[in-house]
């Protein structure tokens, strides 16, 4: 059954130094207040893993608790290039980062393996890339029936998967819905897992197209309203496409993204982190309430981060 | 500019003709986006815009900034997880048209958008990667690719080939088993290039009005050669023009107006 907790408590309790962790969330319900609670406990050495790498993790690498990234496609969508992980690669800044990299293809069926407690999974891809030459987990496998010449993908275990979803109830079970992108599969692929949610329900009715996880397939549930932020949460919040812009300018510079990183991440407290002014209870700006007020630990939410 | 119209709005213009009405089309973000929702805005109302995120048959209206936006999900026919847009409606060769952009592309038709420089892993430039690019290039029964052209986009050779076009030459996607036939269309801000039906090597059939074959010789990276039946591409029209205007003035967060 899923534990409810604080963030940091999810964080702390979830993510160790030199952990695989993939972050998932396919454009929409990016957990970034949880990635922002990893880069706050100092984590080292971790072996990130995500399709679409963006500002999440550039804020991770930048930070330096990167060691390896495992990906398909690191850009900042629809503004151009990700700096800190580009620092990163080309200069080794703040530390080297090894690179595995595949297409989505090949991550979402990497998944899929994984979810499925398969070895590896098959498709039609890769055939003719210079994607393959560079890893050991790309191999040819021929059809046992047809002869055929297709391409296996080892499956993907991480340690620990971290998503964002919209809600969840009382008993820790989780909902999501809109683009649901791979984060069904990402939790099934992993040893142990962590959702924030924007609300926390009574209990959850059905909606058409939604994603449940059963609060036995999930380790910690935390209360982190916003915490998509730049990203968004479908009915809740929108994608604050001028962030995504700002950040280019941001990040380009180290001491500029030094600076922001103490002062928008380790400046903050994780129950502080909602960026579109939602107070810490959950409560909206317009004073509408988000969810219900869980009963917090000051002691642990503000202080046990360090 | 005296023609009434920028080299970027000919370019979509250009590109959104190629795509036809009642088409299924893969939609990169970028230039491809902007020129498949302009040809939903105008002679394909039928156009099915599919986005790697999962998200078919969206109508948008506005530019989306990423392949997520929830405009995407919101106008959807329908919205499905992302092992499912790969496995069940890419990889079988469901899909018509595959529209990519490219940092380099090379006279085959192979994109890179890896790295840039000859060590992989000490790149001149490390550029975003892969995404659903090979499988869109392996898979949709055509490609159709949005780039401008320049010395540095458009080389001999690809550093790295992301996404295979015609390989090394014809007969090359047959060898490797890709399904689909290819790209069909290169439409730059100079012109269109398209593969010789023999060797399958680019080479130039449209230009831009007002663009020699010598302006856009001298910003391709290798011996460009020009089909025999070269024409001068139609300008846009006016009605062509006030639609993409008006979907750039909708969407004031895209690249489009940010351009």
């Amino acid at each position: 059954m899923a534990e409810i907790v604080s963030l940091a408590e999810a964080v702390a309790l979830a993510i160790r130094d030199g952990d695989t962790v993939a972050m998932e969330g396919f454009t929409h319900l990016i957990p970034h207040a949880a990635g922002h609670e990893v880069i706050r406990q100092r984590r080292r050495d971790l072996t990130l893993v995500r399709m679409t790498p963006d500002v999440i993790y550039d804020q991770l690498i930048g930070a330096g608790c990167a060691r390896k990234l495992v990906f398909s496609w690191g850009g900042n969508p629809g503004v151009g290039s990700l700096h800190r992980f580009r620092d990163a690669v080309q200069n080794s800044w703040p530390r080297p980062l090894e690179l595995e990299e595949h297409s989505h293809a090949g991550m979402a069926n990497r998944y899929v393996a994984g979810a499925s407690g398969l070895p590896f999974a098959i498709l039609r891809g890769y055939s003719g890339t210079s994607l393959a030459a560079h890893t050991p987990n790309i191999a040819e496998i021929s059809c046992p029936f047809t002869g055929e010449t297709l391409t296996a993908v080892a499956a993907l275990r991480p340690d620990v998967t971290v998503i964002h979803a919209q809600r969840a109830d009382l008993a820790g079970n989780v909902q999501f819905w809109g683009i649901t992108g791979v984060q069904k599969e990402a939790v099934l692929a992993a040893r142990q897992s962590v959702v924030t949610v924007e609300e926390i329900v009574e209990a959850i009715d059905p909606r058409p197209g939604a994603v449940v996880l059963p609060s036995w397939t999930v380790g910690y549930v935390a209360l982190a309203p916003g915490g998509a932020h730049p990203s968004y949460a479908l009915g809740y919040s929108s994608r604050d496409n001028d962030f995504y812009i700002a950040w280019d300018a941001i990040s380009k510079d180290r001491d500029r993204f030094s600076r922001w990183l103490d002062e928008h991440v380790h400046g903050m407290a994780p129950d502080r982190m909602a960026p579109d002014g939602t107070a810490p209870d959950g409560t909206a700006p317009d004073g509408t309430a988000r969810g219900p007020a869980l009963p917090h630990d000051p002691a642990l939410t503000g202080g046990g981060a360090q | 500019m005296t023609a009434g119209y920028t080299a970027d709005e000919m370019m979509a213009v250009t590109a959104s003709r190629a795509l036809r009405d009642g088409m299924t089309c893969f939609v990169g973000i970028g230039l491809p986006s902007e020129a498949a929702n302009l040809a939903q805005a105008t002679h394909a109302p039928k156009l099915v815009l599919i986005y790697e995120s999962g998200t078919i048959g969206a109508k948008p209206g506005a530019l989306p900034l990423s392949i997520g936006d929830g405009i995407l999900a919101e106008t959807a026919d329908t919205v499905v997880s992302v092992p499912e847009i790969f496995n069940y409606w890419l990889q079988p060769g469901r899909i018509d048209v595959g529209f990519l952009s490219a940092a380099q592309i090379d006279k085959f038709g192979n994109i890179n958008t890896t790295v840039i420089g000859q060590n992989y892993a000490e790149p001149k430039v490390r550029l975003p990667g892969a995404g659903g690019a090979p499988e869109i290039a392996a898979s949709c029964r055509e490609v159709i690719v949005v780039v401008r052209q320049s010395q540095r986009a458009f080389v001999e050779k690809v550093d790295f080939v992301t996404s295979v076009g015609f390989g090394d030459g014809a007969g090359c996607r047959e060898r490797l088993g890709l399904t689909g036939a290819g790209p069909r269309k290169i439409v730059t801000d100079l012109g269109v290039l398209e593969p010789d039906p023999a060797t399958f090597e680019l080479t130039l059939t449209g230009v831009c009005p007002g663009v020699s074959v010598k302006d856009v010789k001298a910003v391709t990276g290798w011996d460009l050669s020009i089909a025999a039946g070269l024409r001068e591409l139609p300008p846009p029209t006016a009605a062509e023009l006030a639609a993409l205007r008006a979907l750039r003035a909708a969407t004031p967060a895209s690249e489009g107006a940010n351009r």
